[in-house]
């Protein structure tokens, strides 16, 4: 047994909430006992709880926004997601999101925490250009509302095909509308574009542009052009698409951090 | 432990029991000499509370059953004086329960459990009417009370609890079901009906009732298509015009008596290449089908036929009979707790435990019987057409009659 660090104890306990939330919901919807409940969504707050505190933690061991691995960028990722969830769930009454999001927050959490990625980051330093930390924090976020729109565009193809097939799972119950998840689709990727624009905007003030803010605007240009065309698609492409650029978003998203120069 | 009744001059524990009739047990036929009527309810209660031994009464008349629950002295007693007053003597179909199964039997009722629809909502709500006329009669006392808003409060755990509930039961239901599944909240969504048949207005009056606002009624009659546009407060369109207006409709109900499809794929194709982000529900209710079946295949289309929405309201049947199971459960559990209550498990009489014992042994032959007729019940729960909108207590015409009585 190797020791665990200390600030990773929080980390290893966000991951355990989110996958107590996820193994409870299908467990229950494999039985037929889902209800819709407050449960899930205090079990997944008290995920995000501890993922705050871990990112605390880092962020005041490091002095400075924990932005600057491969396994910090995947837990802000994670944060981001949950954060949007915590705010659009409730909001478009969207329960069932929260068993989706739960799987992805714990996949980016244990792959964070296996894989080597937590390359040596550099404690005391001294503190990056603001506009940089600005650049990388938002940008993340952006992915964090990309990621929640893959999320939603899941649950719209997993509700379409049923509708389409007539035949219903145990799921169909509980999924919402179709219109109300493409709403919320759309609704994520603006989020995510006007944060994406803020963050490659904050990249520019830092100076030239790198190959990975070059890579940021081919992000941004992907999605923007699913926006444009939104009104021409229909819902399912749109899902199809949220659901598509952000796995190509997120592949490209290591080899991205293979650049030398860091994640900024 | 029941309080003594000073007005009757009981000093011992009173019971709680139910006399009564229902679909499984009668037919509409018998039914209906005993119903009462709504604006009576109290006053009848109030009458049968003045029965020597009765501290308490509450009449539950429905399309599908009359009961007469009680609080009395004397159970046995009791049962016997309502029998009299009724005028049943060896009358079949009566049926009478005391102490926790009467409990247990209420509870069954408001909980949807005995209708012939399991889960169906509307008893409750009669259900709730009837005690409150007879509390407003005077007739109901503090065993009664105790009795009703434990089986209230247990009706919403079982429905919370369970699955009872789940699935739309009938075809209008399942259509209506689906157009929300699709759209969320229908206030928003537009209407256009085709044919003004009377499936085609069931269902059109059932998407009302969800709050769809706004209907178009196109038919080849167009005087009768102006009528039921009129009865619903929408707009009627001469028949060779329904396309001009489709492309901003939302669901569709197709209902003509035409020999062909008049809902074809090509215009439907260039229809949806005007609105390709908005979804377009069509329920084709018409034997032969309204709409070609290659339309389903259509990007943002959900095409819906009679075939298939019945066998959506078929499996929501078959599982909410297989939740009855779960939901006896939570009933007899309950049952218990509230019969302790009222001190009926110490007031126990030999004849309550006989009968006890009987009762027990014709709900586990019901609950059999019914897993076993489940395609058969199914069947015969589903409307021809798009009727029945989850109000099948009151619907006595369909019902099956299996359980064996005590009388």
């Amino acid at each position: 047994m190797f020791p665990v660090p200390m600030e990773r104890w929080p980390l290893i306990l966000s991951t355990l909430f989110f996958l107590v939330s996820f193994g409870w919901t299908m467990f229950a919807l494999g039985a037929g006992k889902y209800r819709p409940s407050r449960l899930n969504l205090v079990v997944i707050s008290a995920g995000f709880a501890a993922q705050t505190w871990f990112l605390y933690l880092r962020g005041e061991m490091l002095g400075r926004c924990p932005l600057t691995n491969l396994f910090e960028v995947l837990i802000f990722l994670s944060w981001s997601m949950v954060l949007f969830y915590l705010v659009i769930g409730p909001a478009y009454r969207l329960t069932l999101l929260g068993a989706f999001t739960a799987p992805f927050a714990t996949i980016f959490q244990m792959v964070a925490l296996i894989a080597p990625l937590d390359a040596a980051p550099v404690v005391g330093a001294s503190r990056p250009n603001p506009w940089l930390e600005l650049h990388a924090a938002v940008s993340v976020m952006a992915y964090g509302a990309f990621a929640l729109a893959c999320v939603a565009g899941l649950m719209f193809l997993v509700q379409e095909r049923q509708l389409k097939s007539h035949r219903f799972n145990a799921v169909f119950y509980h999924l919402p509308p179709i219109t109300e998840l493409a709403t919320a689709i759309k609704s994520l990727l603006f989020a995510g574009m006007a944060l994406l624009s803020v963050g490659l905007g904050a990249g520019f003030v830092v100076g030239s542009p790198g190959k990975k803010i070059l890579w940021g605007i081919g992000v941004w240009v992907l999605y923007g052009l699913i926006l444009l065309m939104r009104q021409k698609l229909s819902a399912r492409r749109v899902a199809l698409m949220a659901v598509t650029a952000f796995t190509v978003t997120l592949a490209s998203l290591w080899g991205i951090n293979q650049l030398p120069g860091g994640p900024n | 432990m029941g309080a003594a009744d000073g007005a009757n001059g009981f000093s011992k524990p009173l019971q709680v029991g139910c006399v009564g009739i229902s679909h499984r047990t009668a037919d509409v036929a018998v039914r209906e000499r005993f119903a009462v009527g709504d604006p009576v309810l109290g006053e009848t209660a109030a009458g049968v509370k003045e029965l020597e031994g009765l501290c308490g009464a509450v009449v539950i008349s429905t399309c599908n059953r009359v009961e007469y629950y009680f609080a009395a002295s004397d159970a046995a007693q009791a049962v016997e004086q309502i029998r009299q007053r009724l005028g049943v003597g060896v009358e079949p179909g009566f049926y009478a329960h005391a102490g926790r199964e009467s409990v247990a039997h209420l509870m069954r009722v408001v909980s949807g459990m005995d209708s012939m629809v399991p889960g169906e909502t509307e008893i409750l709500g009669q259900v709730k009417k009837a005690y409150q006329s007879a509390v407003e009669a005077g007739a109901a006392n503090r065993e009664v009370h105790v009795l009703f808003q434990k089986a209230f409060a247990v009706a919403k755990e079982v429905r919370s609890q369970t699955n009872i509930t789940r699935g739309p039961v009938s075809v209008g239901g399942v259509a209506v079901d689906l157009a929300e599944k699709i759209f969320g909240k229908l206030a928003h969504c537009k209407v256009m009906i085709l044919g003004a048949g009377e499936t085609a207005e069931q269902t059109g009056r059932a998407l009302v009732s969800r709050g769809v606002r706004s209907i178009f009624v196109s038919n080849r009659t167009h005087d009768r298509a102006v009528e039921l546009a009129n009865s619903m407060g929408g707009a009627a369109l001469h028949f060779d015009e329904w396309q001009n207006w489709a492309h901003d409709v939302d669901i569709i109900v197709g209902s003509t008596a035409a020999p062909h499809a008049v809902v074809l794929r090509e215009p439907m194709e260039k229809l949806m290449g005007q609105r390709p982000a908005r979804p377009l529900f069509i329920i084709d209710l018409a034997v032969p089908r309204d709409v070609e079946a290659s339309v389903n295949e259509l990007e943002g289309v959900y095409v819906y036929d009679i075939d298939a929405l019945q066998q959506i309201a078929e499996r929501s049947l078959t599982f909410r009979r297989a939740e009855l199971v779960q939901c006896e459960a939570i009933i007899e559990r309950c049952a218990r707790e509230v019969a302790e209550k009222l001190g009926e498990e110490k007031a126990e009489s030999g004849w309550e435990k006989v009968e006890s014992g009987k009762r027990k042994a014709e709900t586990d032959e019901r609950n059999r019987a019914e897993r076993d007729s489940l395609p058969q019940v199914a069947r015969k729960g589903a409307p021809e057409g798009a009727g029945n909108v989850e109000t099948d207590e009151g619907n006595a015409e369909t019902g099956e009659r299996k359980l064996s009585v005590r009388e």
